[in-house]
């Protein structure tokens, strides 16, 4: 598909968005792509929520990098995600930076971008305004929600918030709630754009220069998140980078210090530094059993109707298996109909944007039944 | 694809299934009895299975299966979540049979098991004349690569169950082809190659 610009709409214009924390915004404006067209009696949308530091461009060209879309191999005409047959919605989420309103848009009180002005935000908070975004497409109920990561979170959310919307649901790599640890690892990306002196408070929009250095090693840390110590090792292994010997310096000796550097140092030209504090905050905040009294199976019991299917990787530390499971066991408890499988993977937690053919095939399974049940062909 | 016409013993399992029940059947496989009984009598199920590859063979057939082991998974079911609990040829592979034997009536009103019978006069022959163990068509992996740990015979099944104070509502024994068999439970332990056994609290 060809690069485009994307659309926005902008919605809570008479009634605020109201947030977890208390706080209010109106407007919110929200960047999205939509792929294939809604049918005549509009059951065949599917909403595609995206990861932390993804964005709308699931199968178009990103505006910004020129690199094709996040998830275009499972999506396009004729792919697993059929653009000729669904409606495939892609919003950038609440306090991302790609058209979406967050911490670097204007302020309607002061004229002047938020900052970190700008209210905390929380993953129910952008899965409010994703069901608004539908409202506007003119699309009442999901046939399908699916993500990954922090997409799956949102998938999560929806069960718990709008159950009566969605028809079907995937969660890939996802949690119910952060750990200590997951916590540990956004706190050392944010104190490190908070430590970088371009920062200023936040205030660093009107200024030539930017967080990019503590931004870029916000992405460097998290990014080994991703992957899994084997795959580190089968990819780079102690490959010296450009050199026959080590330089007996702090030069990018190694090749996965180069890696890393160019990793960081590409992020830094399409995310925004607060953004990142925005989103890596409402991941963290992220309890649904606190919310139910400790019990996760109580936030699913309005989404009994509702076919899930929940896939971990087995070489993710991020999202484990066992954080996966215990969503899978808690819809079951609720009595949701669910799949779940931990599929075989070197890739760490990147796997569910990676090319598993096990995912696919369990993917392409799930969805055909759930379009069936939702009498379509 | 497997049909349920083909597994005479997992029919055997299938007619004691009242229509329209909530079944959960652990080590699902394929999901054959499952997509069965979903079909045919219109049964909310859910299925169980330690293989990835047999999850994606039933989500591919419309089922509901999670990827587990009963060993450790059991005990995040809630009481009374099903009206039946299918075992079938999965208690010899537990490390813990009692206690998956418990579990299972907690979480289901009713529980349906099927076994390999190692008392049956084959096994035992052959366990004599051989001394090693037994490798038949019903048993046919040797002692080192089967997943079959903890065997046990008819009579074994039904000392557990009386130790345990479980009811035995039905017993079916029946030999490999799925031919019930009409006998009492000590003739049975010597002629039958499996025996399922309807257990309730």
């Amino acid at each position: 598909m060809q690069g485009r610009e994307g659309h926005t709409a902008t919605l809570f214009r008479k009634d605020p968005l109201k947030l977890d924390s208390g706080a209010t915004l109106s407007p919110v404006n929200v960047g999205y792509e939509t792929y294939g067209s809604l049918n005549a009696d509009r059951s065949n949308a599917i909403i595609i929520c995206h990861a932390l530091t993804g964005d709308q461009y699931v199968a178009s060209t990103h505006p910004i990098t020129g690199k094709e879309g996040w998830w275009s191999r499972l999506v396009g005409p004729g792919k697993l995600y059929d653009t000729d047959k669904y409606f495939i919605i892609c919003s950038n989420v609440l306090g991302s930076c790609l058209g979406t309103t967050g911490p670097w848009e204007e302020n309607p009180a002061t004229g002047k971008p938020w900052g970190i002005d700008f209210p905390v935000i929380t993953i129910r908070d952008m899965v409010r305004v994703q069901a608004a975004l539908l409202d506007h497409l003119g699309v009442e109920t999901l046939l399908m929600a699916v993500g990954g990561s922090m997409g799956g979170m949102q998938i999560l959310e929806w069960l718990c918030t709008f159950p009566e919307r969605v028809h079907s649901a995937v969660i890939l790599a996802a949690a119910a709630r952060h750990t200590a640890q997951n916590i540990a690892f956004h706190e050392v990306g944010r104190q490190a754009v908070m430590a970088d002196p371009n920062w200023h408070e936040g205030r660093y929009y009107d200024k030539a220069a930017k967080p990019d250095k503590g931004l870029a090693v916000a992405r460097m840390t998290a990014h080994i998140t991703y992957l899994s110590e084997n795959a580190l090792t089968e990819k780079f292994g102690r490959n010296l980078q450009s050199r026959e010997a080590i330089s007996f310096g702090f030069e990018a000796d190694f090749q996965v210090e180069s890696y890393l550097r160019h990793q960081g140092s590409t992020f830094v030209d399409r995310f925004d530094a607060n953004s990142y504090l925005y989103i890596t905050r409402a991941m963290d905040y992220l309890d649904i059993a606190d919310r139910h009294g400790g019990r996760l199976s109580d936030a699913f019991k309005k989404a009994a109707h509702v076919r899930c299917c929940v896939i971990s990787f087995s070489t993710d530390w991020l999202y484990p298996t066992s954080e996966n499971k215990a969503v899978a066991h808690a819809l079951n408890a609720a009595g949701v109909p669910v799949s779940f499988a931990e599929i075989d993977s070197p890739y760490g937690h990147d796997a569910f944007l990676l090319d598993v053919p096990q995912m696919d095939h369990m993917l392409t399974g799930f969805l055909s039944t759930a379009a069936k049940t939702r009498g379509l062909k | 694809m497997a049909t349920i016409d083909q597994r005479p013993d997992l029919k055997l399992i299938a007619d004691l299934i009242t229509p329209g029940s909530r079944v959960l059947d652990i080590g699902c496989d394929d999901g054959t009895l499952l997509a069965y009984l979903v079909d045919k009598k219109e049964v909310d199920g859910r299925g169980m299975d330690l293989r990835q590859e047999g999850v994606n063979q039933c989500v591919a057939k419309g089922l509901f299966v999670i990827q587990g082991d009963a060993d450790h998974d059991l005990a995040e079911y809630p009481d009374n979540s099903f009206d039946y609990v299918v075992l079938s040829k999965t208690l010899q592979a537990m490390y813990q049979p009692r206690e998956v034997l418990l579990n299972l009536l907690r979480i289901g009103k009713q529980a349906i098991i099927t076994i390999p019978n190692f008392g049956q006069w084959r096994v035992r022959l052959s366990l004599m004349r051989r001394g090693r163990m037994p490798v038949t068509k019903s048993l046919d992996k040797t002692w080192y690569n089967t997943s079959n740990i903890h065997f046990c015979t008819i009579l074994d099944l039904f000392d557990l169950v009386e130790q345990e104070s479980i009811t035995v509502r039905d017993f079916v024994p029946f030999k490999a082809d799925g031919t019930r068999l009409h006998m009492g439970r000590a003739r049975a332990n010597l002629l039958a190659d499996q025996a399922l056994f309807l257990l309730e609290k």
